[in-house]
């Protein structure tokens, strides 16, 4: 596949490594450097193998990550343990401290009650804030990644047969899905791959799914407690509406107990 | 036929669509001390607040507004025929960050969020919830953003000081995420 998805997010080095160390439990003051280098340059090459262009944050940090370990596993000479040498991981546990919270920040705001969302004044200038609108994706990459990688290993857990024999491609895949969803208006994440048979077709409905988010024909909600993703369609008056949207979004199914986490666009020349 | 001061300024604020300072209550009451002023507005504040309402006097940045209690808010929306002002996440870092942390550079938000920040700026900037407050003697000059007079008004803060200090979030045990994405 030539195809070559470029994708900002609003996620970078720091979430995803956060992400690593709440999946795996582990103490964030002694953090288990050489596993969670490990699995973050995995998922480097995961998302490398879509094609998915990577901000070079995502670099630095790997950069920043094998130095860190390289560091470890040189003996510190301590000369009469004088100069106490710091522990190398500072060098990444202080920005993930205050990454850290900046979020739990971001969501106290969010818990205010927040004008024109919770609270209303007389004769408010009725101008929605609707900040989001145009580009929310709304789902955490790595969540999703997590997912596809179960997909993926399902299908390699099979007896190793893969035909190559692609006829497909993304623009057919996209048309299946958008059919599949107008029916159902909402389906499991994992519904979505059944039909694929090879690695390949895997990753061009992953891909094709990207792109209809990223379009904004779909929404891609994660439920908070069972942790499952369901992809939901974006009906087409809905679109027409974008923003303005009227009955329709207060007809939308309830997504309170879903975290909306958006995949944040930020235009193309966001720099 | 005498109007009692607390009458006037009740109507002032019936009519106003913006948060009245008590400067500007003054102003139009024919200087009636700011003081006075002030204690009235305490009073209206406890009476709404006694009387269980719909709606309550709400001291946000830095004047007194009328708002609906949040519990009318689906009521309102369909009212309103809208959707609830929605904030994306990046945006909510993005404006956690400049306001603990203002007067602050882009490079600095990008650095503790670990992601460009270009897009999200522009956004806020355009939504008026930050301003540019100045420049930084670097080289190129870059530029100092800081929060607006707006920014208090939808998240409902009499003023930046009001904001709870990133270490007493901390002890209120909101570090603890369960259910938490990251």
């Amino acid at each position: 596949m030539s195809l070559s998805v470029k994708l900002e997010i609003y996620e970078g080095p720091l979430d995803l490594l956060l992400h690593l160390i709440k999946k795996h439990e582990v103490d964030i003051y002694d953090i288990p450097i050489a596993l969670i280098t490990t699995q973050y340059l995995e998922y480097l090459k995961l998302i490398e193998s879509f094609n998915i262009e990577l901000a070079g944050e995502f670099l630095l940090m790997a950069a920043t990550l094998t130095q860190i370990k390289s560091k470890m596993l040189l003996p510190v000479l301590n000369e009469d343990g004088d100069d106490e040498e710091e522990d190398p991981r500072m060098a990444i546990v202080l920005p993930l401290l205050e990454h850290m919270k900046i979020k739990d920040a971001a969501e106290a705001l969010e818990r205010r009650e927040i004008l024109d969302r919770d609270v209303f004044s007389r004769t408010t200038s009725l101008e929605d804030i609707g900040i989001e609108e145009e580009e929310l994706i709304s789902v955490s990459l790595f969540d999703l990644l997590d997912s596809f990688r179960k997909i993926i290993s399902r299908i390699e857990d099979k007896t190793h047969m893969e035909i190559i024999l692609e006829t497909k491609n993304i623009e057919d895949r996209i048309s299946e899905i958008i059919d599949l969803l107008k029916l159902m208006r909402e389906a499991a994440f994992e519904k979505l791959f059944i039909k694929d048979r090879s690695r390949g077709e895997l990753i061009l409905t992953f891909l094709a799914l990207l792109e209809l988010a990223r379009i904004g024909l779909i929404r891609i909600f994660q439920n908070q407690t069972t942790r499952d993703i369901k992809v939901h369609y974006v009906e087409e008056s809905e679109l027409a509406e974008a923003g303005e949207s009227e009955e329709e979004k207060l007809l939308e199914p309830d997504h309170t107990n879903d975290k909306i986490i958006e995949l944040k666009r930020n235009g193309d020349q966001a720099g | 036929m005498t109007v009692s001061l607390k009458s006037i300024i009740e109507g002032l604020l019936f009519v106003s669509d913006i948060p009245l300072t008590p400067a500007k209550i003054s102003n139009v009451t024919d200087g009636v001390s700011k003081d006075r002023v002030q204690k009235t507005l305490d009073e209206l504040v406890a009476e709404y607040e006694e009387l269980n309402r719909a709606f309550v006097l709400t001291y946000v940045a830095g004047g007194y507004q009328f708002r609906s209690r949040a519990e009318l808010s689906s009521y309102i929306l369909q009212l309103k025929k809208k959707a609830p002002a929605r904030i994306s996440r990046a945006a909510l870092e993005t404006l956690a960050v400049i306001a603990y942390r203002q007067p602050v550079l882009r490079a600095e938000i990008e650095k503790i969020r670990g992601v460009d920040v270009g897009g999200t700026l522009k956004t806020l900037l355009e939504k008026d919830l930050i301003r540019i407050v100045g420049r930084k003697d670097l080289p190129g000059r870059p530029m100092l953003y800081g929060t607006t007079k707006k920014f208090l008004e939808i998240f409902g803060l009499p003023s930046l000081e009001a904001l709870p200090t990133l270490e007493e979030m901390d002890s209120m045990g909101m570090n603890t995420d369960e259910g938490r994405l990251f």
